[in-house]
């Protein structure tokens, strides 16, 4: 039954995968994309961390995905041009992608134990109280180390995104002016 | 378990929950006209059998022979597939709310369709991918109004969900627990006294959660997606007959949910307000009463919704915007750190 599950959400994850890259709509692309992350999150749950399933349920296809799709909405993206892309990419991207790939793979293969790992079983996982042990006992500082980058991310995000406003022009009534 | 009685138990649980649940949206319709209609002074449907009471019927039929025009500018398979996903993200998250105690026949839960212990998480899961059903209907319309409308919706939804989210975490603090089931038991110790909402202390937490609520399912004083008098019908304009019914199903039915998880969440669930003072009435009235508890709390709910869509004026867009992000968020994470610190000093686990 779970390796029927497995094969079948699989499939529909490396599907949306290419899917994505295929499509020629952005927003195509971007429900191939919530696909896959959906398809991810029940792969989860068939690992037995339900948390992570439905964390990645509600993080990434529930608020970041909406995002994605909101703002091909707001700027009414449509259909992009097919390039044949630029020769650096056949040169050093596709070699480069392989290599990092292989890398990790055996890494992963070699050393997954020395690496360090968190059972989320539902045999361990039972409460919040299991769960938050993990989180922030034994993978404080992971945790934490993470934070300050999205706090980075987010600041960076303000400053490119600030207006350099021109000085206020006095003569205008407050509120009235047109946006 | 036999894995047959298994089969059989969950379909006909699945089955009688979707027949009650449709039959409510179509019932919860009437009383908002209704009560919609007392509250502007006037009378509300009478005509179609006693009191109106057949309105429903005839809306239903009225809707589904209606022709079902698809305008050509409009992107198909997206226009098509809007409506499906959100009334079936709708109907999705029912599945895990407890309606009664917990019995079970056959090693099979009687009174829910699934009881698993992330059920918190997989309904606010399942209603926060509900959004692209709004979002994707209002794009692949091809017009101006439903693009704007899905574009507030996504906004609002993404906007409203962080505070919606936070103002749980105090419950789930006071349970230790995901799990619908125990976060209820924890408030069914001391009747009315224990439910969350006054022996929790989490009023605000409440009082959060019914405003977010009732942003995320787009209703009155935030229904500016479907704003009639700026955006005629907003992110549903194009849509006529079964496909225009999905959203409208869609939209009840999500207030229905959101009235089962606040009653389970703050208001006890099916338990009873005066706690172990009602004696025992036999083992099959034991198990009728916490589900009539119960769909009494979702109907206080329901009153509510209807009665604050009667009462107050529609927010302007900044100040939707501003109430939520300046507003509710910072009290929300308020709600989080007093709750802990007051369950970390003074009920230490």
């Amino acid at each position: 039954m779970h390796l029927v599950l497995f094969f079948i959400f699989g499939g529909f994850c490396v599907a949306g995968a290419l899917n994505l890259l295929l499509q020629r709509h952005p927003i195509n692309s971007a429900l191939s994309l919530i696909v896959v992350m959906t398809s991810l999150a029940v792969l989860y749950l068939l690992l037995g961390a339900e948390f992570l399933a439905a964390v990645q349920v509600i993080v990434y296809s529930g608020a970041i995905m909406v995002l994605f799709t909101f703002v091909i909405m707001l700027l009414n993206a449509q259909r992009e041009e097919r390039t044949h892309g630029s020769r650096a990419a056949y040169i050093l991207g596709f070699p480069g992608a392989a290599a990092l790939f292989a890398i990790l793979a055996f890494i992963f293969v070699q050393n997954g134990k020395s690496l360090g790992f968190v059972d989320l079983s539902p045999s361990t996982m039972v409460g919040t109280h299991q769960l938050s042990e993990v989180l922030f006992r034994n993978l404080l500082l992971p945790f934490e180390v993470t934070s300050v980058l999205i706090l980075i991310a987010i600041l960076g995000a303000v400053a490119l995104a600030r207006h350099h406003e021109p000085p206020r022009n006095q003569s205008r009534p407050a509120g009235k002016e047109q946006r | 378990m036999n894995f047959w009685w298994f089969l059989l138990i969950s379909v006909l649980k699945i089955a009688v929950v979707l027949f009650i649940l449709l039959t409510a949206v179509a019932y919860t319709v009437l009383l908002e006209r209704k009560v919609v209609g007392r509250i502007q002074n006037r009378w509300g449907p009478s005509r179609v059998g006693p009191f109106g009471l057949l309105q429903p019927l005839a809306d239903g039929i009225k809707l589904f022979l209606k022709e079902d025009l698809l305008p050509t500018a409009v992107y198909k398979p997206l226009y098509i597939l809007a409506p499906c996903i959100a009334l079936a993200c709708a109907l999705t998250s029912i599945a895990v709310v407890p309606f009664g105690a917990d019995i079970k026949f056959k090693g099979v839960d009687l009174f829910d369709i699934a009881n698993i212990n992330i059920g918190l998480l997989v309904i606010l899961a399942v209603t926060s991918v509900g959004v692209y059903g709004i979002a994707l209907s209002g794009w692949s319309s091809n017009n101006k109004y439903s693009l704007l409308g899905a574009l507030r919706s996504s906004a609002q939804l993404v906007s409203y969900e962080l505070a919606l989210g936070l103002s749980l975490v105090g419950v789930v603090l006071r349970a230790g627990s995901l799990n619908l089931r125990t976060i209820v038991d924890v408030q069914a110790t001391h009747g009315a006294l224990s439910w969350n909402i006054f022996g929790g202390f989490q009023i605000v937490a409440f009082f959060i959660y019914l405003t977010a609520a009732y942003a995320e399912t787009n209703r009155t004083p935030f229904d500016l997606p479907e704003a009639e008098s700026e955006l005629t019908a907003g992110y549903h304009t194009e849509y006529s007959s079964m496909k225009f019914a999905m959203f409208f199903m869609s939209e009840y039915a999500n207030m229905i949910t959101v009235s089962c998880v606040a009653t389970l969440l703050f208001l006890g669930g099916w338990s009873s307000p005066l706690g172990h003072l009602l004696p025992s009435f036999g083992p099959i009235l034991d198990a009728i009463f916490p589900v009539l508890w119960f769909v009494a709390k979702v109907f206080f709910f329901l009153f509510v919704y209807i009665w604050v869509r009667g009462t107050l004026p529609r927010f302007r867009y900044d100040q939707l915007m501003g109430f939520g992000w300046k507003v509710l968020l910072p009290i929300a994470i308020a709600n989080i750190v007093v709750t802990s610190l007051w369950l970390g000093f003074v009920k230490p686990l």
